[in-house]
């Protein structure tokens, strides 16, 4: 029989580790193994959306949210008075079981205040995991946040356990960082992260030697930043990300625009709105990096050190660079087709493979799925009378496409899956 | 205008491929026996289904088009919309009639159109994977995981392998009661079940609550909890949330119950 009493941690530990906005369950896949529960998929699944909109995977809870340091953007942060709860680690490896049992979760996020020390938080949290796939025989996926601190020993049996690990930076500069975190240094946060990295490599390689050596964080690791309660320009958050992305291990840095959860505060300053559409433009252009192999000095640079907020940063990087333009649809090489605004991955592939069996007009672009109003400045095609650029100046188009912006993107979506 | 009748089936569909090819004739409907014949109707033709034609242009279809294609036609015809016959009849009449593999020209309305459906059909899918929610039910002091789902297509037979792996330890059974069938997996096989007219166990689609477990309320109350806790309240988007999960999901997802279950 389940108590009230788990109830009423389980609401008080999720209330505590919703500002993490890391969502994703994919990139590993795992088979059910021999009569064990559950297993992972290389896109991951959704499984409910919340009231504001967001995909829940994973179970994404606190061990604790006792915690000795005192964060100013945390709600968990020491100074703050909020109920306290701590699960124990069977406990919540159990309530994991029976969520996934009812197909309400892919696996489990872990996080934790910091009781103690770092080792001892780490410690009882690999608990709950290997709990998880030891006693349980659990094939889910296991998102565990590394405590910024913990031993290199510690952080290597996590990653043997956990499909990613992460450690969060919240806050790009280190001033800043000192300042709201004072406990907190970007030594400790960057040290786990490098440990993660270099296990990770060390891994692969014993992998391609022995081929049954344990995987260590096979989906690789995150991080999150904060945006919007310190003063970093977008300028400075891109090419921090950028660097992050040139670790072989980072998968994803997840923006989190501030929510102001500490009113009194000094350290922290007074805004009314969460930077909703400024989060949805790091996001965009944050796709960029990954999937548009755009530098992120096209993007962000000593002219413009922020992101347009009227406009997503493809179109305001075409309309900065109009000698790029025209894009022939019909000879252009895939590359530069989709650096064409109103032209997304997708779309551009079907052109790529649809074009060789005749050449496309505007008709055949729009039934694929190009958003014509945008492309359209952009491109020639096939029965298309002449490049609409020339005879439009940029602020022409700036206006015409200019958009109140929707922050569907807000919180980075999972990837449906298509049949392609 | 042309139209060929058949018998519903898609060894009649494949049928009526063949016979086209044979008579030389491209009709413009495929319909059922029950249909309406429309208007301006010159000439209506009956095909006769048989393992021969459709082992011919099966054995064609595969040869011809990569399993991607074959996979798209395969959700269009269990999407059991009316206009599937026509829609696989003149993408196969298409693929026939020339040499070279178009089966990713896009820029082709009648490519596009399985591609469009297909997707559909595959949308659906994915949502049951996502919003199936089992109940620990009681069975002759046996527990089964039971589910009751209500998808727009025909679909469950896609997703018994997703299933089939992901819960291997525990019996279960995915039930469609829009479509009155199921399966039951018992730990080895999955094999399709129906329900008793005349039992209670299912009451308005619901589940009968003397049969849940003694602590299956509770579970869904602790969900429920759950995702009230992590909805950020500065946040709330209640338009995307729905166009994420479609309100005709919502009976079977305990979390969106107004009430504590
Ligand atoms: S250490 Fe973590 S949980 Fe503790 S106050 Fe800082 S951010 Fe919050």
């Amino acid at each position: 029989m389940i108590k009230d009493s788990t109830i009423k941690k389980l609401e008080i530990l999720a209330e505590s580790a919703k500002y993490d906005v890391s969502c994703a369950s994919s990139g590993t896949t795992r088979k059910n193994q021999q009569g064990g529960i559950g297993s992972a998929h290389g896109w991951g699944i959704c499984h409910t959306f919340t009231a504001d909109g967001r995909c829940v995977s994973l179970l994404k809870i606190m061990l604790t949210n006792f915690c000795l340091y005192d964060c100013a953007y945390c709600i968990n942060r020491r100074s703050n008075d909020i109920r306290r709860a701590a699960f124990s680690p069977k406990e919540l490896a159990e309530l994991t079981i029976e969520f996934y049992r009812r197909n309400y979760i892919e696996g489990l996020f872990l996080s934790s205040g910091i009781i103690k020390n770092a080792d001892h938080t780490m410690e009882r949290m690999l608990r709950v995991i290997k709990d998880l796939r030891t006693v349980h025989n659990f094939n889910g996926y296991i998102h565990m946040k590394a405590i910024p601190g913990a031993s290199r020993e510690l952080v290597y049996q996590a990653g043997l356990y956990a499909d990613r690990l992460s450690v969060n930076l919240e806050i790009p500069t280190e001033d800043n960082l000192k300042r709201l975190a004072p406990e907190k240094d970007h030594q400790s946060i960057f040290l786990p992260m490098r440990h993660i990295q270099q296990h990770l490599l060390e891994n692969k390689e014993e992998r391609s030697k022995f081929r049954h050596a344990p995987k260590f964080s096979a989906a690789g690791q995150s991080t999150q930043l904060i945006v919007g309660a310190t003063d970093e320009t977008d300028q400075q958050i891109l090419q921090l990300t950028a660097k992050l992305y040139k670790r072989p291990s980072m998968k994803r840095v997840y923006y989190s625009g501030f929510i102001p959860v500490n009113g009194y505060d000094k350290r922290l300053p007074v805004v009314k709105d969460v930077p909703r559409i400024r989060e949805n433009r790091l996001y965009q252009a944050d796709w960029l990096l990954r999937f548009y192999k755009f530098d992120v000095n096209e993007i962000v640079n000593d002219q413009h050190q922020t992101l347009d907020l009227d406009m997503d940063p493809k179109l305001s990087w075409a309309i900065r660079n109009p000698h790029y333009f025209p894009i022939d649809i019909n000879r252009a090489s895939y590359a530069q087709i989709l650096r064409v605004p109103g032209i997304g991955v997708r779309s551009a592939k079907l052109i790529v493979s649809a074009r060789q069996h005749g050449r496309l007009n505007l008709a055949a672009l729009k039934r694929i799925g190009v958003v014509l109003k945008r492309a359209q400045f952009f491109i020639i095609c096939h029965e298309m009378q002449s490049f609409k650029l020339q005879n439009s100046s940029p602020e022409y188009i700036r206006l015409s496409l200019k958009e109140p912006s929707l922050p569907i993107m807000a919180v980075p979506q999972q990837l449906s899956i298509g049949l392609e | 205008m042309i139209v060929f009748r058949y018998d519903d089936t898609f060894e009649g569909v494949l049928s009526a491929v063949f016979d086209a090819f044979n008579l030389k004739k491209w009709p413009q409907h495929i319909l059922t026996s029950s249909d309406i014949l429309p208007l301006f109707c010159t000439e209506e033709f009956y095909v006769q289904t048989t393992d021969e034609k459709f082992n011919r242009v099966s054995q064609a279809m595969t040869k011809r088009l990569p399993s991607i294609a074959l996979n798209q036609i395969s959700y269009v015809w269990f999407s059991q919309q009316p206009e599937r016959a026509i829609l696989i009849f003149n993408y196969l009449v298409k693929v026939f009639k020339v040499k070279h593999d178009i089966s990713h020209n896009f820029a082709d309305p009648d490519i596009l159109a399985i591609r469009n459906l297909a997707k559909k059909v595959a949308h659906e899918r994915h949502y049951l994977m996502m919003f199936v929610r089992f109940n620990a039910i009681n069975n002759q002091g046996e527990k089964i995981y039971f589910a009751s789902v209500e998808p727009r297509y025909n679909i469950l037979p896609f997703v018994l392998d997703f299933f089939k792996d992901r819960f291997a330890d525990q019996k279960w059974v995915l039930f469609d009661s829009v479509r009155q069938y199921g399966y039951f997996y018992d730990l080895k096989h999955v094999q399709i079940i129906h329900l008793d007219e005349h039992d209670d166990f299912m009451i308005n689609g619901q589940i009968n609550d003397n049969y849940l477990n003694e602590d299956e309320r509770r579970f869904q109350k602790m969900w429920h909890r759950y995702c009230q806790a992590t909805t950020i309240k500065e946040r709330v988007n209640p338009k995307l949330q729905k166009k994420s999960m479609p309100v005709r999901f919502w009976k079977n997802l305990p979390e969106t119950w107004h009430e504590d279950p």
